[in-house]
């Protein structure tokens, strides 16, 4: 600024310094400003332009349809007239999930205390990366592995659950089988245990160190520095954590579509063979499927969408409810 | 309930880095024990040998002998978790558990060991509290967060909870560097107030808060960067402050240098 105060310097040299005053960050400030709104306005439209083409895909379809679209457990949206509901469809997602979550969560932060806590640093590292590569399998191996492999060796598992835990009747049943949606879940578990974990250990590194000494200085041991520091610190990480896992679980498509052995009708015995999800019932019938099959196809999705928009946002309630702690 | 620390050789590393060397010295119960010196010099990392903190850095590690009436904190038998639970500490920033309340904080130790009983644990949290000076200003609101109240209140909350379990020791690193004069003063009562049941022993670099808080004060030095600290001096305060043995304690206090 002060440079132009100089007595030698011309009136072009003194020209051009002020011009570059004037410009100084400004128009740089305009265009990061309408950048930035540019991009903020792109995920409205984005998000409107989703919501609008699913439902005038949809409005057609969900008109022909004989069936009552939300209770109705039946998918025959090709045969006339078309009979289709999502009921089935919803179960078998949300249950799939939820149980993939409930498994993956606590050996998710299992490995994430392990690794942040009690593990040496060379081991921490290699197992943080062997966790990591977890996620980068592809999820049609996934599906591959499920079929192939897992689903040949849950027999042992699913009778004994069935035995011991029959009384409850999600474990209930006659014939526990490979293809159920307790193997998809199974499958699913594995798939999201890599974002847990990952995030959980994200988490725990940016508790502070003046917490955690807090609780060794009182005499706490290890697991209770774990419990007074850690676990009260992370605990909204780990619910944003398993909700990322559920969300991811439930968009899952190709993994629970090879592993699931389609049989109508809403089945609570989880360890029987059936089921069928949102995602899944798309990508195995889509292809096949007539112009009304392909509306009731996209209201189902649209539907799916909505369910994914409500757990995030329960998500986020659970997280705040908290705040004033954190 | 107060105990005697005796000191003899002590080293303490960090990695290979020898951070402190050689000290030996007696830290009388019932009294308060100061710590001065130049940044650096090791009286953090000294105070931390004497419950065990030092060592849960990682690579970090401790020669030499402390004994607690006697019983060496450094024996192959004894727990470092259970040295902790006798000789407490309060940090330098206040350390509340950020998502529990005030009434829980300083029930924390006692939870730890297994006190469950609700009436014993109201009577302790309020005797605690009444002794850390902070009884009056919670009383109304002992189920608020802890990190609500303001950084001397914090302060005091943290010497709550380290009393409660009724130490025999209590360590405090810097506790007043990161409060203002009012809260300062606020601790400094409470110091002499607790001298009368508890071994305390302070970090500061405050020298009038050493001439007005501690009974005995210790001078550290380094002989430069790199160098381990080592204890130049330790005596009564009154004399290390006028009439001190060494050259070194002399310039430090007289500000000439540090």
């Amino acid at each position: 600024m002060s440079s132009e105060t100089g007595v030698e310097a011309t009136a072009g040299a003194r020209h051009r310094a002020t011009a570059r005053r004037m410009s100084t960050g400004r128009a740089g400030d305009k265009i990061f400003v309408s950048a930035a709104r540019g991009s903020g306005i792109a995920v409205l439209a984005i998000m409107a332009a989703i919501a609008v083409f699913l439902i005038w895909k949809a409005i057609p379809a969900l008109q022909d349809n004989k069936a009552n679209f939300i209770t109705a457990e039946e998918w025959n949206p090709n045969a006339t007239p078309p009979k289709f509901g999502i009921a089935q469809l919803a179960f078998g997602t949300i249950v799939s999930s939820l149980l993939a979550m409930l498994i993956a969560t606590p050996v998710a932060i299992g490995i994430a205390l392990f690794i942040s806590f009690y593990s040496s640093r060379k081991l921490a590292s290699f197992l943080g990366y062997i966790v990591d590569l977890l996620a980068a399998v592809p999820s049609i191996v996934y599906g591959l592995w499920g079929l192939a492999f897992l689903s040949k060796h849950m027999d042992g598992i699913s009778e004994f659950l069935n035995t011991v835990l029959g009384w409850i009747p999600l474990f209930g049943g006659d014939s526990p089988g490979k293809n159920s949606i307790f193997t998809a879940s199974v499958v699913l578990a594995i798939m999201i245990l890599p974002i847990i974990s990952s995030i959980t250990r994200e988490v725990f590194l940016q508790v502070p160190r003046a917490n955690v000494e807090a609780a060794l200085a009182l005499g706490a041991t290890r697991w209770e520095t774990i419990r007074l520091s850690v676990l009260p610190y992370g605990r909204s990480g780990m619910i944003g954590a398993s909700m990322l896992g559920l969300g991811r679980a439930m968009g899952e498509t190709i993994a629970v579509a090879m592993v699931l052995t389609y049989v109508p009708g809403i089945n609570i015995h989880l360890l029987e063979d059936g089921g069928a999800t949102f995602a899944s019932n798309i990508a195995n019938s889509f292809d096949e499927a007539s112009a009304t099959g392909r509306g009731a196809l996209i209201a189902s999705g649209l539907v799916f969408f909505t369910i994914t928009l409500v757990i995030n946002m329960l998500a986020r309630a659970v997280v705040a409810r908290r705040k004033e702690f954190v | 309930m107060a105990k005697r620390i005796e000191v003899s050789g002590l080293h303490a590393y960090y990695g290979g880095t020898h951070a402190i060397e050689d000290i030996s010295m007696t830290i009388e119960p019932r009294s308060v024990t100061a710590f001065i010196g130049p940044s650096g010099c090791g009286k953090s990392t000294f105070l931390r040998t004497l419950n065990r903190m030092h060592e849960v850095i990682p690579g970090a590690r401790v020669e030499g002998k402390v004994l607690l009436d006697d019983e060496d904190l450094y024996g192959s038998s004894v727990d470092p978790v259970a040295v902790r639970r006798v000789v407490g500490m309060v940090f330098q920033r206040p350390n509340p558990f950020p998502t529990m309340s005030i009434y829980d904080n300083v029930a924390a130790g006692l939870k730890l060991n297994g006190v469950r009983r609700k009436s014993q644990l109201d009577e302790v949290v309020e005797e605690s509290l009444q002794g850390a000076n902070l009884w009056n200003e919670v009383k109304d609101r002992l189920g608020k967060p802890g990190a609500g109240l303001s950084g001397g209140q914090q302060q005091r909350l943290c010497i709550a909870r380290a009393i409660a379990v009724q130490p025999q020791v209590l360590l405090m690193d810097e506790p007043c560097s990161a409060l203002d004069p009012i809260s300062t003063l606020a601790i400094e009562d409470l110091i002499g107030k607790l001298k009368g049941q508890f071994t305390i022993v302070i970090v500061t670099h405050n020298m009038q808060q050493a001439a007005r808080v501690s009974d005995r004060t210790a001078f550290f030095n380094i002989a430069g960067t790199g160098k381990p600290g080592k204890l130049i001096e330790i005596d009564d305060t009154s004399k290390i402050f006028t009439n001190p043995e060494q050259k070194a304690t002399e310039d430090y206090i007289t500000g000439r240098f540090g």
